[in-house]
């Protein structure tokens, strides 16, 4: 426990009681945070608390090797405090965030603007990045994609084709999520879970549900974790699939992308199966699972799972064997591992550039505390990187699924909770199939949410897009950006 | 060699697209459960155990104290069929849902029991769109859910190119726009930018329950409550998200598509 000193530790999807969090000035939270980065540790989240005129800053921090979160808040803070971005820059959107949120400035942080906010009706609105020279120029696009997609701006910093620099801006379909779930959870919480990231809806109301759970002190019975973990892996297959085909499709090859677009149609149909919702939504609540599988569902479900993981690999396998696939996408859209760990890439973008990193492994909670996937890892952090560890992830989330449907528990798929312990806050991470989402929950005197924060992976990752469309061309930003296939409304919550 | 095997495999796996809407649509996953019907008369006048259950208060009383459910609202959790004991929420398996004025989701009242299909476009617009529909698909504010299902019938099981209909990215291109989200406030100007952009004669759809009320944000000041005070609607397809049989068959139906069969 001292690795985490002064910092208190806590397991994945545990609660603690709001006084026992340490808390610290501001400034030495911020160096003690920025010891414990250096020594290895990960920055999950972030936040400002606000009541009336107070302001503190919540940090959640997560040492991978040793299993462990640490957190820590700070004592109220007022006007600014030291950024941690110049020497972490995985900071910068979290503190760009909460300057957004509350006005309280990161001094010396190299890039402050707003993350989601409206400016006269679009977020874009503020000043971007420029670069002079001769034959220097911009490229503008969106927030209407050319593709049925969702919206966000992109600015291109061009000399000639190739990329200078790229700035990403967000917020356009920003719902307000969070700031409607103080005095929550609502009716609606839980729907509202599942639609942050709507292709993410099993990680998110899982990560949501286990946080309720460790709220009240009472876990869901272990079938029910099952059944989350059967869906998280249906989730992660269906759109690993999906994002194959989309990558073959963006390189004219044809065979891959028309198979797989069918293939992931068929892993929602599973999902569907379950829970008669293609997305899953309805599958999770807290206390447990609305759905089970009984014996013939469960026997359809594996007969299924076995064909459509078959047709997968075969299409899968087309798409390896094309010496024209291959060759374009070599060493283009590069992150290097460095840059990977500076910004704290998660999930696949992740693991494509050699770093092991996944929260089933990492940081087991639920199901995954008896059994874990290997992590697939792929060290050349290029489009291929990432193809190649989708192309993993199928395979060992299929072969992951075939062997967790043969050990399954009986017993009941849902318990009743007893309200939320007042004064508490829990942290849940749950490696969805982008990455690690993370759900914060923090009571007020009543057990009621006084806030709740929610860190989507592609909060983390879409300053890995932008880092590796640097050098590359700009007709190379559709491979790129579907190499990455980031949430827009994850991150505009 | 290689591509040999690509040939074999392309052969190997014959034609994948679904036989709808000549023969009879496939089922919809049992769970589903397909749309909803309102009997109000079997509602007792105090009873309020579905309002009280329904997250999005897509159920309710009207003025003169009928039962009402609108699917424009309705998530399709499933809670009210579970909650009421008078047997006057059913679930028909019916995967047909969509509508041309929203007033036809609303359901409850003598012959209002069900909603009422959409009609075919008029015959001049049919005679525009009926074989060639091209369509800006704008999200604004869609959680992913709705666009995935759009792009899914692009798929070789659903193939709407057979129809004529396709996603294009210019509104310059475009004869309607296909509007999911609940409009955020960050995409109003640039939905209404499009709009404007898309050449009379145009046609306008709202798919998902978002883009129909707000959905699960309903409420929310962040959003517009849906697409209907942006742009004039011609299609609205509930459901959150729509099985991408209820919008292939929305489609359908406005450009009076469907066999016999499947009416």
């Amino acid at each position: 426990m001292k690795i985490v000193a002064p910092f208190s530790p806590l397991v994945n999807g545990s609660r603690i009681s709001w006084s026992e969090i340490p808390s610290f000035a501001i400034t030495e939270l911020v160096q003690t945070t920025s010891d414990l980065l250096d020594k290895g540790a990960r920055l999950c989240s972030w936040f400002v608390l606000t009541e009336g005129q107070d302001h503190s800053i919540v940090c959640v921090l997560a040492m991978d090797t040793e299993s462990l979160l640490a957190i820590a808040r700070s004592e109220p803070v007022q006007g600014s405090y030291p950024s941690l971005t110049p020497r972490h820059p995985q900071a910068h959107l979290f503190e760009r965030e909460v300057w957004e949120q509350s006005g309280l400035v990161p001094q010396n942080h190299p890039w402050l603007k707003p993350v989601r906010y409206i400016l006269d009706q679009a977020p874009a609105n503020a000043p971007f990045f420029q670069v002079d020279g001769p034959e220097v120029h911009e490229v503008a696009v969106g927030p209407v994609h050319a593709g049925v997609i969702e919206p966000g701006h992109f600015r291109f910093q061009c000399r000639g084709e190739e990329v200078l620099h790229l700035e990403i801006s967000l917020g356009y379909q920003h719902r307000g999520i969070e700031k409607h779930l103080k005095g929550g959870p609502h009716p609606l919480t839980v729907f509202q879970m599942e639609t942050i990231a709507g292709d993410t809806s099993i990680a998110h109301a899982t990560a949501y549900a286990t946080n309720m759970e460790a709220l009240s002190g009472v876990e869901a019975p272990l079938r029910a974790q099952w059944l989350r973990a059967l869906a998280l892996e249906l989730e992660r297959l269906a759109n690993h699939t999906g994002d194959m085909g989309a990558l073959a499709l963006d390189v004219a090859f044809l065979p891959t992308s028309a198979a797989c677009g069918k293939i992931r149609g068929d892993f929602l149909n599973l999902t569907a199966l379950l829970c008669g919702n293609r997305f899953g939504r309805g599958l999770i609540f807290p206390g447990g699972c609305r759905h089970d599988l009984e014996p013939s569902r469960l026997g359809t479900l594996l007969k299924k799972l076995r064909e459509h993981i078959a047709d997968a690999q075969e299409a899968i396998a087309w798409f390896w064997d094309a010496a024209s696939v291959r060759i374009r996408f070599r060493d283009v859209g590069v992150v290097h591992t460095s840059q990977a760990r500076d910004i704290g890439l998660v999930g696949p973008s992740a693991r494509a550039c050699g770093l092991v990193r996944d929260v089933r492994f990492d940081h087991p909670a639920g199901w995954h505390r008896f059994s874990q996937a290997p992590v697939a890892v792929w060290p050349s952090g290029d489009i291929l990187a990432r193809a190649k560890v989708r192309t993993l992830e199928i395979e060992r989330s299929g072969d992951y699924l075939l062997e967790q449907i043969k050990n399954e528990v009986p017993g009941p798929i849902s318990t009743t909770l007893s309200s939320p312990m007042p004064h508490s806050l829990a942290v849940t991470l749950v490696e969805g199939w982008r990455g690690e989402v993370c759900h914060v929950a923090i009571t007020d005197h009543n057990g009621l949410l006084r806030a709740y924060k929610i860190t989507d992976p592609s909060f983390h990752n879409w300053t890995g897009l932008a880092l590796a469309l640097r050098g590359t061309a700009v007709y190379d930003f559709p491979i790129c950006n579907k190499s990455f296939n980031l949430s827009y409304c994850g991150f505009d919550l | 060699m290689y591509i040999f095997d690509t040939l074999v495999h392309r052969m190997r796996r014959g034609c994948q697209t679904m036989p709808y809407p000549q023969e009879q649509a496939p089922a919809l996953p049992d769970r589903h459960g397909g749309t909803l019907r309102l009997d109000g008369q079997k509602c007792p006048d105090d009873c309020q155990f579905c309002t009280d259950v329904c997250p999005t208060k897509a159920l309710y009383r009207d003025f003169d104290n009928t039962k009402q459910l609108d699917l424009g609202r309705c998530l399709f959790c499933g809670a009210c069929l579970t909650a009421c004991p008078h047997g006057a929420l059913t679930q028909t398996n019916d995967h047909r849902m969509a509508v041309r004025n929203r007033e036809d989701l609303i359901l409850g009242k003598p012959d209002q029991e069900e909603l009422r299909l959409a009609e075919a476009l008029d015959k001049k617009l049919r005679s525009m769109f009926g074989r060639s529909l091209r369509l800006r698909q704008v999200s604004a504010g869609g959680c992913n859910a709705c666009e995935a299902d759009i792009n899914v019938l692009g798929t070789i099981g659903w193939d709407i190119g057979r129809f004529g209909i396709q996603y294009v990215a210019s509104p310059r291109h475009a004869d309607g726009v296909l509007v999911t989200g609940p409009v955020t406030k960050g995409m109003e100007l640039a939905l209404r930018k499009t709009w404007e952009a898309i050449p009379a004669p145009k046609i306008a759809i709202a798919l998902g329950a978002c883009a129909l009320s707000g959905g699960p944000f309903t409420g929310h000041p962040e959003h517009n409550q849906g697409a209907d005070s942006i742009v004039p609607i011609d299609l609205y397809i509930p459901g959150c998200p729509p099985h991408p049989l209820t919008i292939l068959d929305g489609y359908l139906r406005l450009l009076n598509r469907l066999g016999k069969n499947n009416k």
